[in-house]
């Protein structure tokens, strides 16, 4: 018997494990959930224009971006400008100009700005200020509704810009 | 040949200049066995140990009070919590990098975590959402593994042209570390995969939640969840209580302060895998998901910064290499501008996706020259020259530079990242 025992606990081995994760409830679920995917899936409720974004942005995010959305002194990052930039020896990197997804853009103002106060925004000024950013690129109207249903349809201008790792691409001479 | 025992680092000596007699008695008894140390030549006695009492023991140690060696900081900034430090290479021995030297790269600044109070969620395409909290993580089989994190923006200011003066500029946002925790396929197994999920929405628990979107065949490879860095719960900066470690692949994403784990059909497009961490080609296309750091090295000692004070005679020569792809199996270093390639001995080699110490001894002869490392690893990929990447890269590639770095030696013994003149 001891000895059967003995095999039976030194079996358990490799690959085992302890079983101690707890279910999550939805409640948990839905409480830390923030990821927005490309087709619009994490989307809230709520909605916003540019016309409604321009308060916002100008409360909350110009302090840094500028009121245009244009960035200051290098310091602070510019959200508008640079068409046309991506494929030249100057390249100016910006929502319009490089970001291929607007859902990304709604996504990332939601959990990570303002820098100072990340994750404070509602719904609907996450929307109007996505909205702003856009349109002050010249990719929506001042009165197109961002929503969960439009915002994933919005045709980002570099949308295209992306291929996958193609490494190992470069080989030295031996 | 052999080492010549336990000799100093040259930058470290008395900035005196050695007499003929004291070269010749090194050369002699390395010739003989290579055994002596630096007491031998030594004229004046070493100081005797003190008539007083020392320090009592302590709860945690401190470093010499002579010693100084620092992470560096980056120029002052108005946003100074999205910055970074660097690791001072040129200090380290050895393979692991001590954890209060450990390079940093935050995008929100380090949050302070309640260990009992944190939670690890997984949900997605899963057949049941779990929680798991640190003492769960701790009941699974724990594995300890040494692993580099590099920063896949190390080393980018040099792609266009501003060559970084030091090893702790150049390279320093490489470290390496014995890591401990639970491989993410346990705890995959036990939240059950449903067929759907192909990638992995990882989540930090720092001010911006930082996410990055991972490939299921990494987690379901070497992937890891730790919580010991060093024999020591991982510090603050480097993610406590837990964070992702995804060995070789690029620093970012290694999420720290792991909180949340959501399996899924494809990535989600976050921002730090399409605005950065994307790399731009000469055409306007950029590429995206570039994971894995390839071979690289660098010669740490004598580098850029330093002074090879006992001037011409025997020096060793000794550097870091990596890759993101396994194990190094090669390094071969020039003293003469890359005409002629002789092979390092590697020391700590048997750890893939780790530092491999590299030295070679080398004669320099006082006359103004460049020395340069290059790697090869166990997919037989050898590391490249500047040129030939910039040829296929282009200038704006920005992340993933692994090329071959020069340090020239100038015939006064100071060594620098650009030529004389220059």
């Amino acid at each position: 018997m001891k000895t059967f025992l003995l095999i039976a606990i030194s079996c358990i081995g490799f690959g085992q494990t302890p079983r101690v994760g707890r279910p999550a409830t939805e409640e948990t679920i839905k409480a830390m959930d923030l990821t927005v995917f490309p087709d619009g899936r994490g989307l809230p409720p709520g909605s916003g224009t540019a016309v409604k974004g321009k308060d916002v942005f100008k409360e909350k995010c110009s302090v840094c971006h500028n009121d245009k959305g244009e960035g200051r002194q290098g310091q602070y990052p510019a959200l508008v400008g640079g068409a046309g930039t991506i494929n030249t020896p100057k390249p100016i990197k910006t929502v319009g100009s490089y970001w291929p997804y607007a859902t990304t853009v709604f996504d990332y103002v939601r959990r990570a700005m303002p820098y100072d106060q990340p994750g404070t925004l509602k719904p609907d000024e996450v929307y109007a200020a996505v909205a702003f950013v856009l349109n002050a690129n010249g990719i929506i109207g001042d009165n197109d509704e961002m929503n969960a249903m439009t915002l994933p349809k919005v045709k980002m201008p570099n949308r295209d810009g992306f291929v996958l790792d193609k490494r190992p691409d470069v080989k030295a001479k031996k | 040949m052999k080492t010549p025992g336990t000799r100093k680092p040259e930058e470290e000596l008395p900035n005196t200049k050695p007499s003929r007699r004291n070269l010749i008695a090194l050369s002699a008894s390395v010739a003989a066995a290579g055994l002596t140390t630096l007491a031998a030549c030594n004229t004046k006695p070493a100081e005797t140990a003190p008539s007083m009492l020392g320090t009592a023991p302590s709860k945690y140690g401190n470093r010499s009070p002579h010693e100084a060696a620092a992470r560096s900081l980056p120029p002052e900034s108005k946003t100074p919590s999205t910055g970074a430090s660097r690791t001072p290479l040129q200090d380290t021995y050895g393979i692991i990098t001590p954890s209060s030297l450990h390079f940093e790269r935050h995008h929100s600044g380090v949050p302070d975590i309640d260990p009992a109070k944190h939670e690890l969620l997984i949900h997605g395409l899963v057949e049941q959402p779990l929680v798991y909290s640190l003492d769960d993580l701790k009941r699974f089989p724990a594995q300890s593994r040494v692993h580099f994190v590099e920063c896949s923006g190390n080393g980018r200011s040099e792609y266009s042209g501003n060559l970084a003066p030091d090893p702790q500029a150049s390279h320093g946002l490489a470290s390496c570390s014995e890591w401990t925790g639970v491989p993410v396929k346990l705890l995959l197994a036990e939240a059950k995969l449903k067929p759907e999920a192909k990638w992995l929405i990882a989540e930090g628990g720092d001010a911006c939640k930082l996410t990055r979107s991972i490939p299921l065949a990494k987690l379901l490879d070497d992937a890891m969840i730790v919580y010991g860095q060093n024999g020591e719960p991982i510090r603050p900066e480097q993610g406590y209580p837990m964070r992702l470690l995804l060995p070789g692949w690029e620093g970012n994403t290694n999420i720290k302060w792991l909180r949340r784990l959501n399996l899924a059909d494809g990535p989600a497009m976050t921002t730090h895998e399409t605005a950065f961490y994307t790399d731009l080609l000469p055409d306007g296309k950029a590429r995206q998901f570039s994971f894995e750091n390839e071979a690289k090295s660098v010669i740490t000692r004598p580098a850029g910064g330093q002074k090879i004070a006992a001037g011409p005679g025997m020096h060793d020569i000794t550097g870091l290499a990596w890759s993101g792809r396994g194990k190094i199996t090669r390094v071969e270093i020039s003293t003469d501008g890359g005409r002629i390639w002789k092979d390092a001995e590697l020391q700590m080699a048997g750890f893939a996706k780790a530092f491999t110490r590299f030295r070679m001894p080398w004669i320099w002869d006082g006359s103004a020259t460049s020395i340069q490392s290059r790697a090869t690893d166990e997919t037989g990929y050898l590391q490249p020259a500047a040129e030939e990447m910039l040829a296929v890269r282009g200038r704006n590639f920005g992340y993933h530079n692994n090329q071959i770095k020069t340090w020239f030696v100038r015939a006064d013994g100071t060594v620098s990242h650009v030529e004389q003149g220059a």
